[in-house]
């Protein structure tokens, strides 16, 4: 009986014991330091969970109703609650593909420039106000969009469909906000992006790669695109994933000129709609909640595709840059 | 025909070559457009009214933007507070404390939430907030900017604590002081140049955006008490201007334009300015 009641009055003791060990511990600050550290970054983790969670939970009424039928139909009547998203799907993409087929052209080449032909003295500064460009806010480039940009199109446009008209791409009457007019201002905005890190990604190949395509006899151009290019292709198609996940997400400066027109045309110059506009322009008018939903599931279908752009952009950056420091 | 050959390879050469620079030339010059445009349209614009007055009616002429430029304010202070030590604190875990597992999986997340679009975090937020307490505020634009900045933060106090030399940490722990005191009052103040200067950019980032502000702090004819209320923010402003059919609106959100890219170049230069003369390195964005 004594013994127990010794041995009952020991434990709690050892265990204030420990207790006061950990705490005296955590006033050291190491183990509360970690904490507290620790539990910020797995926040980060948390929080991105939570956004899949919210996305999913609020779209779920749409994702019911409609099925994979959201992704194919062309209807979007909010009056009748149908609701189609593949004439935005179709804006998104075709509003993307244009742009990056100005931006890829003129961001590689002009970081073929900055990291094999400029002088560092050159490089720097332009790679420098290049950079400056990414930082301009997507709503100023916009702004120059609807009031330069589109009366632009509208005087340049006109004399060239009286020779191209005929092309399918071009055919139908123009307003100067289109979807090629968005084509062009996504492409000004993804166009830093390739070059940034095509620029680095290049920078990264080997010295000796060159020297050894030179020593061959080729010339710089030669040496440039066969030897260098190939070299560093993994990390340049990542920049490119880069600015296609940039480009599908854009709002405000596509939103200013696509015209917001939910119908899906054969014609470039034909206004159009993008996923992200749609959802800037209705969401906060949109009354009930099975349209509500359809406009949460649309943000839903950009995130799952940035997330599998960037993430596979990242895993080809990584490969390249990897090869180089070896 | 071997001179013809090497004829064709010099051409190629020189055209190819030529191109790369007229395409460096046209990126260039795209950035002078813009700026130069914005710069004499908004110069223009620009009056004392712009700044210290409320809007004007809908139609009418006159008015300012002074509730949306502290709206603004008001905005990114809040997004500072949230975001800034989140990621921060994260950034020091990864770099001090960080086990290789967990930290690859962070740095992977973190990547993922930078590349999110911004309308995505907008509708988040939305949900999050604004669906909870049933009306839109400035919390709601803070929360959704803040955890705009989070990413950024992480990455560039990583980056820059890593940067720190590993004879640093082991002379402050040589000495006796424990792990966290060696990182806090050496580590830290060796790397804290550079960590501002990333938290800068970060903020000159979320500076402009727009598309998370619509639908959690809307927007607000005017003056907003507290953080409670919807409230006006340029960049949503410039939008809701510059769609409008009025040209004095027009004009305004032209000057609206002017005022914002100012202030996020003038934050990007100076940031990037106390980079590279602190640090060879180059922070990557």
């Amino acid at each position: 009986m004594a013994e127990t009641i010794r041995g009952d009055s020991r434990i709690p003791g050892r265990e204030s014991f420990t207790i006061l060990r950990l705490f005296q511990k955590a006033l050291k600050g190491d183990e509360l330091a970690r904490g507290i550290v620790f539990v910020c970054a797995a926040g980060i983790v948390a929080i991105t969970a939570l956004i899949v969670y919210e996305l999913w939970t609020q779209s779920t009424p749409s994702i019911h109703k409609f099925g994979w039928r959201f992704f194919v139909t062309g209807t979007w009547d909010p009056i009748a609650g149908e609701f189609g998203a593949l004439p935005f799907i179709y804006g998104t993409v075709v509003t993307s593909i244009l742009a990056l087929a100005f931006a890829i052209p003129v961001g590689v080449g002009a970081a073929i420039f900055l990291a094999e032909l400029a002088p560092s003295r050159i490089s720097n500064p332009l790679t420098f106000l290049i950079e400056l460009l990414a930082a301009v806010p997507s709503v100023t480039i916009g702004l120059i969009g609807i009031f330069v940009l589109v009366p632009a199109l509208n005087t340049i446009v006109p004399p060239l469909k009286s020779i191209l008209g005929f092309l399918p791409v071009f055919s139908g009457p123009f307003y100067g906000v289109s979807v090629f007019s968005a084509g062009v201002v996504l492409s000004v905005m993804i166009v830093p992006f390739i070059i940034s890190i095509s620029r680095e990604v290049l920078l990264a190949v080997p010295r000796n790669q060159r020297e050894a395509a030179l020593a061959l006899g080729s010339t710089k151009w030669e040496s440039t695109w066969k030897v260098v290019i190939p070299y560093a292709r993994a990390g340049i198609i990542g920049s490119i994933f880069l600015a296609l996940a940039r480009a599908l997400g854009e709002t405000m400066a596509v939103t200013m000129v696509i015209g917001n027109s939910p119908k899906i045309s054969a014609s470039l110059l034909a206004p159009g709609y993008s996923i992200a506009s749609v959802i800037a322009n209705e969401f906060t008018e949109a009354t009930g909640d099975l349209y509500l939903s359809a406009l949460i599931e649309l943000s839903l279908v950009l995130f799952a595709l940035s997330i599998v752009i960037n993430g596979s952009a990242r895993l080809l950056i990584l490969m390249t840059t990897a090869k180089g420091s070896k | 025909m071997r001179s013809a050959l090497s004829f064709r390879r010099k051409f190629v050469n020189i055209t190819m070559l030529t191109m790369t620079g007229i395409f460096t030339v046209l990126s260039v010059s795209v950035l002078f457009f813009i700026l130069g445009y914005l710069f004499v349209q908004g110069g223009i614009s620009l009056n004392w009214d712009f700044l210290t007055k409320l809007p004007a009616p809908v139609g009418g002429t006159g008015g300012g933007m002074a509730n949306a430029i502290v709206g603004s304010g008001k905005v990114l202070v809040l997004a500072t507070l949230i975001g800034v030590p989140i990621g921060f604190l994260a950034g020091v875990y990864l770099a001090e404390f960080g086990g290789a597992v967990f930290s690859s999986l962070v740095r992977f997340v973190t990547d993922l939430l930078n590349g999110v679009p911004s309308i995505v975090i907008g509708i988040f937020a939305y949900t999050l907030i604004v669906l909870r307490v049933k009306h839109f505020s400035a919390y709601a634009g803070g929360v959704a900017l803040g955890i705009m900045m989070i990413p950024i933060a992480v990455r560039s106090t990583e980056e820059f604590l890593r940067a720190v030399p590993k004879s640093l940490r082991d002379g402050a722990l040589a000495l006796g002081a424990s792990k966290w005191k060696a990182v806090a009052t050496v580590v830290i103040p060796a790397a804290l140049r550079g960590i501002l200067s990333g938290i800068m950019l970060d903020l000159a980032r979320v500076a402009g955006e727009t598309a998370p502000l619509l639908f959690t702090s809307l927007n607000n004819q005017f003056w907003s008490t507290g953080l409670n209320q919807p409230t006006a923010t340029l960049p949503v402003m410039i939008y809701a201007y510059a769609i409008s059919p009025y040209p004095d609106w027009h004009r305004q959100a032209w000057a609206a334009g002017f005022l914002l890219l100012v202030l996020v170049l003038l934050i990007n230069v100076t940031a990037r300015t106390m980079i590279s003369s602190g640090f060879s390195q180059k922070s990557r964005l």
